[in-house]
C-alpha cells in the first residue's frame, strides 16, 4: 500500500508538471496562454500602478537588485503588521502584539520561503497578519523564487546576451498566471476535503462530560494552498499539517504532497523546453527523482521499524509518537520525504520525535543543498550549480574543455558555482559550532545528548535550506531569534546572487554546436555523476556533524538496553 | 536603486490588495456557497447545539466513553489553541516513563481486554487533537464500556465495526475510528 502511495505521488506530481511547465514556458517568453485573456489586464494595470515599463531588460546585478530590493519591502510590511496587529482589524481573539525579536525572525523567516516558525498561528498570529502579512509574503516569496529561477534559465538558453530578462515581468507573471491560480484550485479542493475557510471567532464547544474546547477557525485553505505551492510552507496553525483542520484525511494529504511538489517538479521540465534540449530536463529531473527514492525508502524502513525501547514495554508495532492515526507510519513515512525534499518543510508528524534515522533523512535531503525538487525556482538553479561543478570535474577527469550545454564553463562559472555551493555548509557549520558554545545556545534544548545536538543541527540546516521544518523541541529565545533570521537570509540571497551573477556570465557566451568530443549532459552517464556530486558534495561536508546526532542516537539506541 | 525601491513599494501595495485582502475574501465567498459545512468546521451538532468538530478530538475521561490517544497540546491536552506533539525523542527518558505510566493506566482501566494494547493508545499524536484511533484500539477498550454499560460485548463490537472509516479512495491513510462520532452513536444505543 505504501508503495502504492509513493508512485500515486511521483506520478501525480509530474503528471501534473509536464502540462505546468509548457504553461510556465508560453507565461515567462510573453507568447499568449488560455489565461492570457482574462490575466493581462490585471497584469497591465500593475505595471501602470507601479510604473514598471515590460519592455526593459535588466542584466543579473539588477535583476539582483530589484528582487532584494522587493524582499526589503516585504519583510518591512509584515514586521509592522505583527508589530502593530493588535490595534488593527481582524483580530477577534485579540492576540497582542509580536516582540520585537520574533517579528524581526518571522518577517525574515517569510520573505526567504523559509517559515521558520517560532510562534503558533492559532494563539498569536490575528487573522489580518495571517492573511495580509503571512500569507501574502508566501505568494511574494515564492514568486521571488519562481522568477530567480526563471532568470538563471535564461542565462543557459541566451546566447551573447547581457540580460536576463525584467524581474518585475517575472514576479508579476509568477504571482498571477503561476500561483494564484494554482493556489485557487488546491485552496477549494481542501475545502471540500474539510479545511476551514471562515472569519469567525473561535467557538467555546461543550462535550457531554463537560469537556469544553475552543474550535478554532479562520482564512485556513487558502493560505495552506499558497504556502504549499509558493514552496514555502508556514501552518496556519502551530501543528502545521498535521492538524486534523489543514489535513483532514488521506485525500486532503495527497493534494497537499502533488501541491508541494508540482512548482519545483515542473521547473527541470521548463528548463528543458527553454534551453530547447529537453532531455537536458528530463535528466535533471530523473536525478532529483532517484535521490528522493532513496531517501524515502531509508525512512520508511526506519519509522517502520519503531522504537526499541517501547517494544521492550510490551507494545508492538511502528513509531507512532508524533504522529496522527489518519496517516500511520506509511503517510507520516511519505510526508517526510515529500517535505524535506521541497521548500516547504510542511509536515503531518512531528520531526522530533522521529526515530534517529528518519530524521537523519529529513536531515540530510536538507543538507544536499535543497536541490532535489527543492524550493519554487530556488530547487533547480541550486541544481543547475551543480551541473556545472559536474562538467567541471568530468572535464578534469578526462582532459576536456568542460561545457554545458554548448556553453563553455571556466574559471568565472566555477568561481561563482563554488561560492554558491559552499556558502550553504559554511554558514550552518559555523552556526552550529557558535551555539553549542554558548549557553544561550543550550539554553531552550528540550531533549539532552545527541538528541538534542541534532535539534540545534537540524535548525540551522533547516533555516539555511529556506526549508523551515523543525525538531520542535528547540524553543525560542533571542539568540536563536536572531541567529537563525542571519541564517535564513545567507541561504537564501548568499546562494541566489552568485548563481544570478553565474547566470549572467553564461549568457554572454555562445552556444556551441554539439561535437563528437562534447561530454553529453543529457544521458544516464550524467544522471549518475551528477547523482554522485550532489551526494558526495552533501556527505563529506555533513558525515561528522551527523555522526554527532542521528547517526550516534541510532547507535544508542538499537546497542544499550532501556533504563529500568 | 532608488527607482527599484520605488517600484518595489507600490508593487508590495498593489499586490497586498489583490492578494493579502481580495483573495482570501473570494475564497472565503466561495467556500462558504459552495462547502459550508467544511469551511465553518465541520460541526458536530446534537439537538441542535456545537458539541464538537468532526476534525478535532476531545478529552474523554469516563469509562463509559471510548477515549482518544495521550494528547501534548495545551496542559489538559486536545486545546487546539496550543496544538502540537511532546517533540521528545525516541531514546528520551521522559518518554518511556510517560509511557510506561499510560501503559499502567490502560492495563488498570481495561483489565478483561481481549487484544494487546496498540501503539497509537500510548503515543502522543504530531497535533495534539487527533480526532481518531485506530480500530484496534477502539476494540481494545470495548470490553471496559460494555462493562461500564451493561452492555453486551457484542453489541459494542458492532457499534465499533460500523464506525471503522477505510482508506479514502481504497488506497489513501489509513483505517481508523473518530472517537466523538463513535461516542455519541454510544448514547444513542440507549
Amino acid at each position: 500500500m505504501v508503495w502504492l502511495n509513493a508512485l500515486v505521488i511521483f506520478a501525480l506530481a509530474v503528471a501534473c508538471a509536464v502540462p505546468l511547465a509548457a504553461y510556465m514556458e508560453g507565461v515567462f517568453n510573453g507568447s499568449p496562454t488560455p489565461l492570457t485573456p482574462l490575466l493581462s489586464p490585471c497584469e497591465n494595470a500593475v505595471y501602470r500602478l507601479c510604473g514598471v515599463d515590460p519592455n526593459e531588460e535588466m542584466p543579473w546585478n539588477r535583476y539582483a537588485l530589484a528582487a532584494l530590493a522587493t524582499t526589503f519591502c516585504g519583510t518591512g510590511l509584515l514586521y509592522a503588521v505583527l508589530r502593530t496587529q493588535y490595534w488593527l482589524p481582524l483580530n477577534p481573539q485579540h492576540f497582542a502584539n509580536f516582540s520585537p525579536e520574533l517579528a524581526f525572525n518571522t518577517a525574515l523567516s517569510f520573505s526567504t520561503t523559509t517559515d521558520w516558525q517560532f510562534y503558533s498561528g492559532e494563539n498569536a498570529a490575528s487573522y489580518l497578519s495571517q492573511m495580509t502579512g503571512l500569507a501574502w509574503q508566501n505568494f511574494a516569496a515564492g514568486a521571488i523564487g519562481i522568477a530567480a529561477g526563471v532568470a538563471v534559465i535564461r542565462g543557459f538558453a541566451r546566447e551573447r546576451s547581457g540580460t536576463l530578462g525584467n524581474f518585475w515581468v517575472d514576479f508579476v507573471r509568477a504571482l498571477f498566471y503561476v500561483l494564484v491560480p494554482l493556489s485557487v484550485a488546491s485552496g477549494l479542493l481542501l475545502v471540500a476535503t474539510g479545511v476551514p475557510q471562515n472569519f469567525d471567532p473561535y467557538l467555546t464547544v461543550s462535550n457531554v462530560e463537560g469537556f469544553i474546547q475552543a474550535i478554532t477557525g479562520g482564512p485556513m485553505a487558502s493560505q495552506e494552498a499558497i504556502s504549499l505551492v509558493g514552496g514555502n510552507g508556514g501552518g496556519f496553525v502551530g501543528a502545521n499539517t498535521s492538524s486534523p483542520n489543514l489535513n483532514p484525511n488521506g485525500l486532503s494529504n495527497l493534494i497537499e504532497m502533488v501541491a508541494i511538489w508540482v512548482v519545483p517538479a515542473a521547473f527541470p521540465l521548463l528548463f528543458g523546453r527553454m534551453v530547447r534540449n529537453r532531455a537536458a530536463g528530463y535528466a535533471l529531473i530523473a536525478a532529483m527523482i532517484a535521490v528522493a527514492a532513496i531517501g524515502a525508502g531509508a525512512a520508511q524502513t526506519a519509522e517502520h521499524a519503531g522504537n526499541p525501547h517501547v517494544h521492550a514495554l510490551g507494545i508492538a508495532g511502528g513509531n507512532m509518537e508524533g504522529k496522527e492515526v489518519r496517516f500511520g507510519v506509511p503517510g507520516s513515512g511519505l510526508s517526510l520525504s515529500v517535505a524535506s525534499n521541497s521548500g516547504t518543510g510542511a509536515s503531518n508528524f512531528a520531526y522530533d520525535s522521529l526515530t534517529p534515522v528518519g530524521g537523519l533523512v529529513a536531515l540530510v535531503n536538507m543538507q544536499l543543498g535543497e536541490v532535489v525538487f527543492g524550493g519554487d525556482g530556488s530547487g533547480l538553479y541550486g541544481m543547475l550549480t551543480f551541473a556545472v561543478l559536474t562538467v567541471f570535474i568530468a572535464g578534469l577527469l578526462v582532459g576536456r574543455t568542460p561545457e554545458y550545454l554548448g556553453k563553455k564553463i571556466e574559471g568565472r562559472e566555477v568561481q561563482y558555482a563554488m561560492i554558491a555551493a559552499l556558502v550553504f555548509p559554511s554558514i550552518i557549520l559555523i552556526a552550529v559550532a557558535i551555539a553549542i558554545v554558548l549557553p544561550a545556545g543550550l539554553a531552550t534544548l528540550s531533549n539532552g545528548g545527541p538528541h538534542g545536538f541534532t535539534e540545534v543541527l537540524y535548525a540551522f540546516t533547516s533555516v539555511a535550506a529556506n526549508n523551515g521544518s523543525a525538531f520542535g523541541g528547540l524553543g525560542p529565545n533571542t539568540f536563536y531569534q536572531v541567529a537563525t533570521a542571519l541564517v535564513m537570509m545567507g541561504g537564501r540571497f548568499l546562494v541566489m546572487i552568485p548563481t544570478l551573477a553565474l547566470a549572467g556570465s553564461l549568457g554572454e557566451r555562445p552556444i556551441n554546436r554539439l561535437g563528437a568530443g562534447t561530454f553529453r549532459t543529457d544521458n544516464a552517464t550524467f544522471v549518475v555523476l551528477l547523482i554522485a556530486v550532489v551526494v558526495l558534495f552533501g556527505a563529506l561536508t555533513f558525515l561528522p556533524a551527523d555522526s554527532l546526532g542521528p547517526i550516534a542516537e541510532h547507535v544508542l539506541l538499537w546497542q544499550r538496553p532501556p533504563a529500568p | 536603486m532608488i527607482r527599484h525601491m520605488g517600484v518595489a513599494l507600490r508593487m508590495t501595495v498593489v499586490t497586498v490588495v489583490l492578494l493579502g485582502l481580495i483573495y482570501p475574501l473570494a475564497m472565503t465567498g466561495i467556500a462558504q456557497l459552495a462547502f459550508p459545512h467544511q469551511a465553518n468546521g465541520s460541526l458536530v451538532m446534537v439537538g441542535g447545539k456545537a458539541v464538537g468538530s468532526e476534525l478535532i478530538g476531545q478529552l474523554w475521561t469516563r469509562p463509559q466513553y471510548f477515549q482518544g490517544r495521550p494528547s501534548a497540546a495545551g496542559s489538559k491536552g486536545y486545546d487546539p489553541t496550543a496544538t502540537g506533539g511532546t517533540n521528545l525523542g525516541p531514546s528520551s527518558k521522559k518518554l518511556i516513563d510517560a509511557t510506561r505510566t499510560t501503559i499502567a493506566a490502560l492495563k488498570k482501566a481495561n483489565p478483561n481486554a481481549t487484544v494487546p494494547i496498540p501503539m497509537d493508545l500510548v503515543t502522543s499524536s504530531a497535533s495534539g487533537i487527533d480526532p481518531d484511533i485506530s480500530p484496534e484500539a477502539a476494540y481494545y477498550q470495548a470490553p471496559r464500556v460494555a462493562a461500564a454499560r451493561r452492555l453486551p460485548l457484542a453489541t459494542i463490537d458492532a457499534l465499533v465495526a460500523r464506525h471503522v472509516q477505510g482508506r479514502e479512495l481504497g488506497f489513501l491513510g489509513e483505517p481508523r475510528v473518530n472517537v466523538l462520532q463513535l461516542n455519541l452513536a454510544l448514547d444513542a444505543l440507549r
